[in-house]
């Protein structure tokens, strides 16, 4: 694959099998902390585990505060890095990227919903986009995570947890999954193909 | 090495919803391990995986998450320093520490052993399982592996009894371990236990159960699990 894809480094550990996963579909990604180098490329990835507080931060000291929301490629958050993309996470209350306006929330615990939300969930497919071709209503994505974004105008596909939940968004050039597609088997590589070629 | 390549490869394949290495390699003298096999099957793997044995502090879980695994699983060294449980969700939190315990009944009770790795070593530890699996989930454990030994290599069904009891003290995800034998085992432990999960290791190593048939066996008697995945011949 010709693009130059690159992962923004700083907000989370565990970015070997994003990288893997990228290389498994011929794409060499190099992992930056430069906002420079994450400015020029062709397609950008914003991984996260972690708390949201705490990776706003690491953005912000590391320059990405406010380069993120003025990308134009496109840039596809992962998991916390979803989040990140929503104006404010209730974890810890947090002020995010606030380039989708809505509010990030805790997913509610229940005796047979444990938080974390941890396991392969289906996905509900809503309106229609490129990220999501080839994939099919019911399909399942691996999830982790303990807080969720509502669903909104900007949601592509949902998963239920006792209430559904965003599990893919999109607003202009930005992308989010909630789940891991690293670790969603092939519906994961799937999609990371489909936003390598956007 | 090739080995656990061709096998996490072949699991993969199969559908597997995750996969958990017992690195045996990690001797119980604390000796320092070569542990970046866990990146090569990082390569391989993209589905979720753990990795136990070994872990006694929160810099060996570090190398293997970096390796690039999902999850840890402790288990004597958690009854050493149950406090170690309480450091390794702190750090990366309870979604990647998984609590792996060895249950034996006795006449009724159950209790939990540890040094489980080493047979001439394995002995009753001062808990009991379940206060046990209360004080891991208090100290903040994602996941609980019960591993119940009076049916480990048995191949005559899990200990439905046990886990339904574990279940009943259980709010984190929990995944049945020892005694499958066949398909019909699995169906009576998520059904009559109602796990999240269930683990067997010779049953798939031998192939006598083929992954694909078992879950399309399952999804037949209504478990809600993710299909074989038909995206792999393409």
């Amino acid at each position: 694959m010709s693009s130059d894809t690159v992962i923004i480094g700083c907000c989370g550990a565990n970015l070997a099998s994003l990288a893997f996963a990228l290389r498994r579909l011929g794409c060499e990604a190099p992992i930056s902390e430069d906002p420079e180098r994450v400015r020029l490329a062709s397609h950008v990835i914003l991984p996260g585990v972690g708390a949201a507080d705490d990776a706003m931060s690491r953005l912000a000291l590391a320059g990405f505060g406010e380069l993120v929301p003025t990308l134009t490629q496109p840039v596809l958050g992962i998991c916390l890095g979803m989040q990140l993309l929503f104006t404010a996470s209730d974890e810890d209350d947090a002020a995010c990227l606030d380039i989708i306006a809505e509010r990030v929330a805790a997913l509610q615990k229940h005796p047979e919903r444990p938080v974390p939300h941890m396991g392969w969930n289906q996905l509900e497919i809503g309106t229609d986009t490129p990220l999501l071709r080839n994939i099919a209503n019911g399909d399942y994505a691996y999830f982790v995570h303990s807080f969720a974004a509502p669903v909104g105008g900007y949601t592509r596909a949902t998963a239920d947890y006792g209430v559904a939940f965003s599990a893919v968004v999109e607003q202009d050039n930005f992308f989010g999954t909630q789940f891991h597609p690293e670790r969603s088997s092939t519906l994961g590589a799937t999609l990371l193909s489909n936003f390598l070629k956007l | 090495m090739g080995d656990i390549l061709e096998l996490a490869s072949r699991y993969r394949d199969e559908g597997a919803d995750e996969l958990v290495f017992y690195d045996i390699t990690a001797s119980p003298d604390g000796r320092t391990v070569d542990r970046s096999w866990v990146n090569r099957v990082a390569e391989v793997l993209d589905i979720p995986f753990c990795v136990a044995g070994g872990i006694r502090s929160v810099a060996d879980a570090e190398e293997i998450l970096n390796f690039g695994a999902e999850k840890i699983s402790v288990n004597t060294p958690a009854l050493e320093d149950p406090d170690l449980i309480d450091r390794l969700v702190k750090r990366f939190g309870s979604q990647c520490v998984v609590i792996g315990i060895d249950s034996l009944e006795q006449s009724g009770n159950y209790q939990v052993y540890q040094y489980t790795g080493d047979v001439d070593r394995t002995e009753a530890s001062r808990y009991r399982t379940l206060p046990w699996v209360r004080e891991v989930q208090d100290r903040g454990a994602g996941e609980i592996v019960l591993n119940c030994m009076n049916r480990d290599g048995v191949r005559r069904g899990y200990d439905i009894v046990q886990l339904a009891k574990v279940r009943a003290v259980c709010d984190v995800p929990l995944i049945a371990s020892g005694g499958a034998g066949e398909m019909p085992h699995f169906r009576e432990v998520f059904e009559e236990s109602q796990v999240d999960g269930a683990l067997a290791a010779s049953v798939f190593h031998s192939a006598a159960i083929p992954i694909p048939d078992l879950k399309i066996y399952l999804i037949a008697a209504g478990v809600r699990i993710r299909p074989p995945d038909d995206r792999r011949s393409h």
